[in-house]
């Protein structure tokens, strides 16, 4: 338990981030119109591949001989390379229509 | 100095993606919103490649040609897949992509576990024993940070929940898998998702004392032990245990899925969506890397809410569709077998006679438009009845299609204009003065068990009225029921008429006919 508030204690601050950050996402999905909802589900989604820097950081620390690691590492660059880029190229393309149909 | 740049890196990005999610609400700076966060993201992730040091070390990133490697496969197939997948495909596809980061979180995790496993505790206690010539193997314990512990298996045990779910429900959209459930699932998958709790509780609790010195030999037995050249490791049992943890979670993401109906796909999408936000918020406690940190936390948070509206506009309980059942499909069975009665069908040619000559026509597409990839065939039609001078506009429920504002996604891809759809409380008031109600492969959405039976599972959603307008013509393959397994009793009023057929097919040929006419 003693553990446990030590910990909070000296990570405050990601803590005061994890909260804040919270409530801007909240924020800003809440005035989202439902016709954006897949797209906004969708770039969300690429969102979220921020997880590919923790990839790029396990592969770049990886000892030369280490195989398990440079192995998972690789895997999780592929990994999460499919989620950044498809999530945005996918998201760039739902959103391209509504934007040439607007023109009109 | 590298540093401290990366730090700006961060900070830049992390505004890109507050900035990203919020031009994405707006129609009108939805596609820039994509790019600013798209460039947040690409900065952010050269900016790591190049001028990430460790903390500790200093050490600079190495493995170029693997990094490098990774990413140029993983651009090349996203790309591909994504430029390439049907518009109708696009629930799975985002559902996919997020299995993908679900999975790459959860390799992070295995990762840094076998991390702490190996060469870094013996850094650890050669820095915590300074000047000791021996340490005292039977008391022996490590430092571990406890928060640090439950960081990678919150990594682990979501991200492999979110990948595992995310494949099934891939799977199950694109008709690759069926519903499947037995007797006592809640029971199995609550005993599941608490073993998981549980072997992770007693490994955190454990971990520090939970290792094996050794100097090339294994000699647990030893009292004492030299400090020098000597190999750390956690004891075989600790990585068999993490490993269950590991494989407890992807079985409890498939089981979690695996029941879930139709109707409710879109809400798991949107929470696997969320739950892997978390899963990269946790790699970044881990890295202490505030980017990550920001950028899981804003989706996870902006997912759970997206997921509580969805759940709302179906009113269907998060917490039901988290233990995992379709609830009453039984009921809705019992509620099936007592209405059977006549439907009537309708030419084609009377079809069109009906629609052309009416004033103002409502289509309310659904998934079976997609499926029959018919948006190009509706809004030729479309257009062929406004120059009849026939009011034709569009009706779309929240949940119509597999995800919310799918149906927007496809219309817009043909051209239909943006102010012809109607969402559904305008469109409610707008059926008492329509003529011609064209209903294109929706069933759950107007039926209206949703008001009038309490048994029927989705007694409360908000449905589209459509009886209330003058006539109703429904267009489905067959008297099927719908994804939710529900009969619709709307197909047996009066006022309904179906036109039996694959919606596209029905749609030119409709078109032909009004040009007929």
């Amino acid at each position: 338990m003693n553990n446990i508030f030590t910990w909070i204690a000296a990570n405050q601050q990601i803590i005061y981030i994890v909260m804040l950050m919270i409530f801007v996402g909240i924020e800003i999905i809440g005035r989202v119109p439902s016709v954006l909802h897949t797209p906004l589900m969708s770039g969300a989604n690429a969102i979220h591949g921020v997880v590919i820097i923790g990839a790029i950081i396990v592969m770049g620390q990886a000892k030369s001989n280490d195989y398990f690691a440079l192995i998972l590492g690789f895997l999780a660059v592929i990994l999460g390379t499919l989620n950044v880029v498809g999530g945005f190229v996918v998201t760039d393309r739902m959103l391209e229509m509504f934007k040439s149909k607007k023109k009109k | 100095m590298y540093f401290s740049l990366l730090a700006i890196i961060y900070i830049i990005a992390s505004a890109t993606f507050i900035i990203g999610l919020k031009m994405l609400s707006h129609p009108d700076t939805a596609r820039k919103g994509n790019l600013v966060a798209a460039a947040g993201m690409g900065i952010a992730i050269f900016g790591t490649i190049f001028l990430y040091e460790d903390i500790n070390t200093g050490e600079r990133l190495g493995n170029y040609v693997w990094i490098f490697a990774g990413l140029m496969v993983g651009g090349i197939i996203g790309t591909g897949v994504a430029k390439k997948v049907k518009m109708t495909a696009m629930p799975e596809m985002v559902s996919l992509f997020n299995g993908m980061g679900g999975a790459c979180a959860a390799l992070i995790s295995i990762a840094e576990f076998n991390h702490f496993g190996h060469s870094n505790f013996a850094q650890h206690i050669i820095q915590s024993f300074p000047g000791e010539e021996a340490v005292d193997v039977a008391s022996f314990s490590l430092p571990v940070q406890t928060g640090t512990m439950i960081t990678i298996f919150l990594g682990l045990i979501i991200g492999s929940v979110s990948f595992a779910g995310s494949i099934i429900a891939w799977g199950k959209l694109n008709g690759k898998i069926k519903d499947w459930s037995f007797k006592g699932q809640h029971i199995v998958n609550l005993f599941v998702l608490a073993f998981i709790i549980g072997i992770s509780i007693y490994l955190i609790s454990t971990i520090s004392s939970s290792f094996e010195v050794n100097n090339g030999q294994v000699i647990n037995t030893a009292d004492k032990i030299s400090i020098n050249g000597l190999i750390v490791r956690l004891n075989t049992s600790v990585h068999v245990l993490f490993y269950a943890v590991f494989f407890l979670s992807l079985v409890y993401g498939i089981l979690f899925v695996f029941p879930i109906g139709g109707a409710d796909m879109p809400v798991v999408i949107s929470l696997l969506n969320s739950f892997t936000g978390v899963a990269a918020a946790c790699g970044g406690f881990l890295y202490d890397n505030k980017v990550m940190l920001t950028g899981g936390i804003l989706v996870g948070a902006a997912g759970t809410l997206l997921t509580i509206l969805m759940c709302k506009a179906m009113n269907r309980s998060l917490a039901n569709v988290l233990i995992g059942s379709f609830g009453g499909s039984a009921n809705a069975l019992a509620a099936g077998s007592k209405e059977v009665g006549q439907h009537k069908e309708i030419t084609l040619t009377d079809a069109a006679v009906v629609m052309g000559y009416a004033n103002k026509v409502m289509i309310v597409p659904g998934y079976g438009l997609a499926v029959a990839q018919a948006q190009h065939a509706c809004h030729d039609l479309e257009k062929l009845l406004q120059e009849r001078g026939v009011e034709v506009k569009y009706a779309i429920h929240p949940v119509a299609g597999r995800m919310p504002g799918h149906m927007n996604v496809l219309l817009a891809e043909a051209d239909v204009n943006y102010e012809k759809l109607q969402e559904m409380e305008v469109a409610n008031e707008e059926f008492p003065s329509t003529d011609v109600v064209l209903i294109l492969g929706a069933n759950d959405v107007v039926n209206p068990a949703a008001k009038t039976d309490t048994s029927s599972p989705i007694y409360g959603m908000p449905i589209l009225d459509v009886e209330l307008a003058k006539t109703v013509i429904v267009n489905k393959r067959s008297m099927k029921p719908g994804y939710a397994g529900i009969e619709n009793d709307l197909f047996y009023r009066p006022k309904t008429s179906m036109l039996f057929g694959d919606a596209k097919k029905v749609l030119q040929d409709l078109v032909s006919e009004i040009k007929n006419l």
